[in-house]
């Protein structure tokens, strides 16, 4: 093994002149190494967020079980969700972004290098901010909806809340950052010909998604802005005795709150989408409604937050609206879905993991959107809402969807990443170990919910009849991590196997395929020219069969940006700065003062050292 | 090679799944869900049953459908890695119309009943056969009143069977959610506004229900229970609710009860409690309820005004003063459970209760008085008394 | 095309909409904070009319609270008129400075970024003024809702003025050390889209906040 690992060592050394070490992962502005940075800190979390759901399973699997107490069982749900949501799914679709779309558009970075890293270590930053509170013995209560008025001084006094707002707070500029970045290269770096109607579906429902963080996160910022006046200066928005109105908050979390879970989705609608054309042999099914399917439903999506609060009684004009406009979003979503179907029809479909995984998505999404049609009918969302029968559905979207396509994801662009295919036998053990425990966990939840167990209750009595399917769901829940255990095998496998996959080990349709495997530190020695919607496809089929393996070459003459230490200052600072702001009932101004000034020193440096 | 393996697979796979199906289909019966929503006992109820069960038909037929197709594409479409190219289709735009308007015609039968569904269950019903509750939800316990007869109880809703019951909602604190499974789905409970449901019941039985908005610590023990009475029962539960207040206490009381209610207000002074002479009047109520002979029952008494109980709970069941932290207790000796549909109601469990509050209920606000198990004894058979 | 295929061989190659990607970046960043704006603007209706007490958003009467207490107006339109008038003559100054950057004429550009420069400058010092002023007349962020979401929302556009005062001051200085070259405009051009944007707002909020009764 150490003569392998060493021997390959040697040739990556002669290959290119790639700089190593700490110092240079911590001034990269490589969007290859910003996406692997991102995808294992995101994994790194994903894992805990897991361990708390393992967790909350085990309070759960018996009746008036007080293996947790009620406090912590609280903590453990809010951090799961927040979690999942907000340092899993987000940031590893991230890593995609950063990692695929400037190779798939034909581009050596994107369109703000310093940006890119400024952006990830806001990210670390909001990640280590939130799990802090582990340390303090205040993690955030409230859920990660955290519904005004519970949130507030009176109800809320610990410091708890304090370090959920300010968390979001700090990933929410680091949403912001990436977003702008990846609309910008987006529609600024793409090679030559390739016009917007000819872009790799994955860059598309990226994009579409940084439009859905654009428009979305100023509306969460706001929101938390206010609960931050109420909580810290003794405004009264969300207060009922000062005259605030707590179903402000709903109405403003939401607005954000849906495009949020497009936000969460659409990144694995492209992946699948680029899988299941490439191991059906044919090319995507309705390349055009799959591409104004997504633009319609991230519209949709910004019409449809009150369908959340059916229960607050919002009256019957506002119910019919609500509910009607969120049946529409059923009509684009089927179009993928049926377009998904139309594209491995009559394919020629090789069972590689990574299309094991896009039919396991198709199969569970379908559940999630049928169980969602369920919902948007008030009078029965009614009784369905705030039950285990959500829980099952947004796990069935979230987890069948997100998760299932993000692993797709990872499996097919693993060998682009690392330079190492991962194992396929392991690959298939992880699938199938997954999908039954995530149907063993999630299914039995919809029978629980309509049978009226609520969610977000860290027990409930024996006699409910909740006793037997609870239990079948923890069961469920560790073989749903024993699949994530051979997972970790397998890259470990992987890792200490030899670093041999060639450039393109699928019979890719995309660009990021046509150079070698991982990518030189600038993608592409010459700018490519796209002809059409699988240019890969085209040029092999031209060719008659398939593309030389392509040259390691010097890269002499290639400018690169220069490596910078400032985006992490910067980020430093601006974390140091929401510290203070929630410390400043201790500090004074001095916290917020010293982190803004370290923020300005990183700022102005940053722009003022040569962009290479 | 891909058969064999697949060939291989396939039973053990069936072997591993049999045992989880049989546990799975032993817990799909409403049946064995007393808290169930699938088994609807109210008009209003059923207008939300039976749209979700048209949707969910629908759901199924859709699910059976594409799932079909999917694993006919699965199985069918198999290929090598040696094969052909397949023809390269791009799309079928008459297809893709028929694949977006078909839904479409679906959903469009779902908002047909949905629409109708959402008018009908936001009629708000009135007339003088309606009766009227008031739920106020609390950190981690119901109250209800019935401001028509003058009654306040708590945690346990009584109400008849074939009349219409408006609920009006409230909370006294954060949002929460009342949810009464058998009898309507959820409808949230603001601090500053006022919400409503209304149904008619139709099958007498204790039906449990929640709390399902998330309201802090204690969530999770926020439960209550539907008393559906017969229309008889339910006006001898009132007659009989209605002699638990101050007037009935008055113009019943005898010298024994004067010395108690005397010997209580001079107790009362020394607790914190805003109301010494509500709590004179709660002692009179009670006392006339109970035999006074019981030397339990009236160190019970005594201390219910000297450990400062009087101060969050009140005992009297007719014109009970609002705002109180905690339950009230007039009717607490015929509960079927106390901590809010937490624990049933034994004199030992009560007796645990009463000592350390929070042993049982972590978060609960009521504080641990200090009572010794002496004390509690003669506690609960003060309180049992209150029937 | 062999166009681009010349232009995909240089190593600079054009952006594929032609745009600078900062420019696009800070349109962006723009219709991103559009979006902010309107959240805080939303808020500031959905409060407005609602107090209980101190001094309510009427700007040009007085009303008594339940409690029988007289309240005076105390927004001062004119004030504001001749702050919100600076701001948008600012606009037209950046304009200028910018054409002179394009132009390469140094002077104009210091002297036209400098008025652009006094105009936010007289602008955050009215509202420095302007909130002073109403803390001493009872108006605080706590007093009622019309407060907090008035300081809230005027706050944080004084937040980004503040900003683009620093943002043109800096490049104020790179400008008179002669660093603001003509092939180096864009630097100004994007801080002054920031700058109208900012300018954009207030002509939204002036009217919601002042005019509007």
């Amino acid at each position: 093994m150490a003569t392998t690992a060493l021997g390959h060592r040697a040739h990556a050394a002669a290959g290119h002149a790639e700089p190593t070490g700490i110092w240079s992962w911590i001034t990269t502005v490589d969007h290859k190494r910003i996406g692997i940075l991102y995808g294992t800190t995101a994994f790194m979390f994903f894992l805990m967020g897991g361990i708390e759901a393992l967790l909350l399973r085990i309070q759960l699997g018996s009746p008036d079980n007080t293996f947790l107490s009620p406090t912590t069982y609280n903590e453990l749900f809010t951090m799961h969700g927040t979690t999942m949501i907000f340092l899993a799914i987000m940031p590893i679709s991230a890593a995609f972004f950063n990692f695929i779309i400037p190779l798939q558009i034909g581009a050596r970075d994107v369109a703000f290098p310093r940006l890119n890293a400024f952006s990830y270590w806001v990210f670390l930053m909001g990640g280590l901010f939130l799990n802090v509170s582990w340390l303090f013995g205040a993690a955030p209560d409230t859920g990660w909806f955290g519904y005004a008025n519970l949130t507030s001084r009176q109800y809320s006094p610990g410091i708890n809340v304090d370090f959920w707002l300010f968390g979001l707070q700090i990933l929410g500029v680091a949403s912001l950052a990436a977003a702008v970045n990846f609309f910008t290269t987006v529609l600024n770096l793409r090679a030559p010909g390739m016009r917007l109607m000819r872009m790799p579906i994955f860059t598309w429902m990226s994009f579409i998604t940084q439009v859905l963080l654009l428009l979305a996160f100023p509306v969460i910022t706001v929101a938390l802005i206010l609960l931050m006046f109420d909580r810290f200066f003794g405004t009264n928005f969300y207060v009922p005795s000062g005259g605030g109105d707590p179903l402000l908050w709903q109405h403003l979390f939401w607005i954000f709150g849906h495009p949020e879970v497009y936000i969460l989705i659409l990144p694995a609608f492209g992946i699948i989408s680029e899988i299941l054309p490439v191991f059906s042999r044919k090319p995507l099914f309705g390349y055009a409604a799959m591409v104004f399917s997504g633009i319609f439903i991230a519209f949709l999506g910004f019409g449809v937050w009150s369908h959340h609060m059916f229960a607050t009684g919002m009256g019957p004009i506002a119910d019919t609206y609500f509910s009607l406009v969120t049946m529409l979003i059923a009509i684009p979503t089927g179009v993928k879905i049926f377009n998904w179907l139309g594209t491995a029809w009559g394919g020629s479909i090789q069972y590689k993991t990574p299309m094991y995984f896009a039919l396991g998505f198709i199969a569970m999404f379908i559940i999630g959107g049928l169980s969602g049609v369920m919902h948007a009918s008030p009078p029965a969302d009614l009784q369905q809402t705030d039950t285990y029968f959500v829980v099952a559905h947004f796990h069935y979207v979230m987890f069948g969807g997100s998760i299932f396509g993000l692993v797709a994801g990872a499996y097919y662009w693993w060998p682009k990443m690392f330079g190492r295919v991962l194992n396929e036998r392991l690959g298939k053990w992880h699938f199938w170990l997954m999908l039954i425990g995530f149907n063993v966990t999630f299914f039995p939840m919809h029978i629980l919910g309509l049978n009226g167990m609520p969610r977000r209750v860290y027990t409930y009595p024996a006699g409910l009849g909740f006793e037997t399917l609870n239990l079948l769901e923890t069961i469920g829940a560790f073989i749903l991590a024993s699949s994530f255990a051979v997972f970790l095998y397998n890259i470990y496998r992987t890792w200490r196997g030899p670093r041999n996959a060639p450039a393109d080990p699928w019979n890719g349709a995309t660009l990021e395929w046509s150079i070698p495997s991982p990518p030189q530190e600038w993608n592409f020695a010459e700018v490519p020219v796209v002809h059409g919607r699988d240019p890969l496809w085209e040029a092999k089929r031209e060719r008659s069969g398939p593309l030389p393996e392509p040259a390691r070459v010097s890269g002499e003459g290639i400018h690169l940006p220069n490596p910078s230490y400032w985006p992490l200052v910067t980020a430093l600072g601006l974390t140091a700065m929401m510290a203070g702001v929630m410390l400043i009932h201790h500090l004074g101004p001095w916290g917020i003062l010293a982190g803004g000034a370290i923020m300005l020193f990183g700022i102005f440096n940053w722009v003022f050292e040569p962009a290479g | 090679m891909h058969l064999r393996i697949r060939a291989l697979r396939l039973p053990r796979r069936v072997a591993f799944v049999l045992p989880l199906l049989l546990l799975f289909a032993a817990g799909c019966s409403p049946e064995h869900y007393p808290q169930t929503g699938l088994r609807p006992l109210s008009d209003y109820a059923r207008i939300g049953d039976d749209i979700q069960n048209t949707t969910f038909y629908w759901a199924v037929g859709v699910f059976v459908l594409v799932e079909g197709a999917l694993l006919y594409a699965i199985f069918r479409f198999r290929g090598k890695p040696d094969d052909p190219e397949p023809r390269q289709i791009h799309g079928n735009t008459a297809i893709e119309i028929i694949w977006t308007v078909v839904p479409a015609l679906i959903l469009a039968a779902i908002a047909v009943p949905t629409v109708r569904g959402i008018f009908e269950t936001n009629a708000i019903p009135k007339g003088p056969e309606v009766l009227t509750v008031e739920v106020v939800g609390h950190q981690w316990w119901w109250e209800f009143r019935y401001p028509d007869l003058k009654l306040t109880t708590a945690n346990e809703l009584h109400i008849p069977v074939g009349q219409t019951v408006l609920v009006r909602m409230g909370s006294g604190d954060v949002i929460h959610s009342f949810w009464p499974p058998r009898f309507a789905g959820k409808r949230d409970v603001f601090p500053n506004r006022e919400t409503r449901m209304w149904f008619k019941a139709e099958k007498a039985g204790e039906y449990p229900g929640q709390c399902a908005e998330f309201c802090g610590i204690e969530h999770g023990r926020m439960a209550f229970r539907v008393m559906a009475q017969t229309p008889d029962e339910f006006q001898a539960w009132v007659a009989h609710m209605q002699t638990l207040g101050p007037k009935r206490a008055a113009a019943a009381a005898t010298d024994s009860v004067r010395t108690a209610s005397a010997g209580a207000a001079v107790q009362t002074g020394k607790t914190p409690a805003a109301k010494p002479q509500a709590g004179g009047q709660d002692t009179a109520a009670a006392a006339q309820a109970a035999p006074p002979s019981d030397p339990a029952y009236a160190a019970g008494e005594k201390l219910f005004m000297a450990k400062g109980c009087v101060g969050c709970h009140s005992l009297q069941a007719v014109d009970a003063p609002k705002g109180m932290i905690g339950p009230n207790l007039a009717n607490v000796g015929a509960r079927t459970t106390i901590g809010a549909g937490s624990f049933k109601n034994t004199d030992e469990t009560l007796a645990r209760w009463i000592q350390n509050p929070q042993l049982l209920k972590q978060g609960v606000l009521m504080p641990n008085l200090g009572v010794t198990p002496d004390e509690a004894k003669s506690l609960v058979a003060f309180l049992r008394a209150h029937k | 095309m062999s166009d681009h295929a010349a232009h995909a061989a240089a190593a600079h190659p054009d952006t594929a909409t032609g745009i600078d990607s900062r420019k696009l970046a800070i349109w962006t960043f723009i219709g991103s904070e559009c979006l902010f704006f309107a959240t805080l603007i939303s808020n500031y209706l959905v409060h407005k009319e609602t107090w209980l007490t101190g001094p309510g958003p009427f700007p040009h009467e007085a009303w008594t609270s339940p409690a029988g207490k007289v309240f005076e107006p105390i927004i001062e339109i004119p004030l504001v008129t001749l702050g919100t008038a600076l701001l948008l003559f600012s606009s037209l100054f950046v304009v200028l400075a910018l054409a002179n950057a394009q132009r390469g004429n140094r002077r104009g550009l210091l002297l036209w970024l400098g008025c652009t420069l006094l105009c936010g400058l007289f602008f955050v010092g009215m509202q420095v003024y302007e909130f002073t002023h109403f803390v001493h007349k009872g108006l605080t962020l706590k007093t009622n809702l019309f407060g907090g979401s008035f300081f809230v929302l005027t706050g944080f556009h004084g937040t980004h003025v503040s900003i683009g005062v620093l943002w043109l001051f800096t490049l104020w200085i790179l400008a008179w050390r002669g660093k603001l070259t003509a092939d180096k405009s864009l630097n100004l051009e994007i801080a002054a889209l920031y700058w109208h944007f900012v300018d954009v707002v207030w002509v939204v909020i002036f009217p919601v906040v002042y005019l509007i009764k």
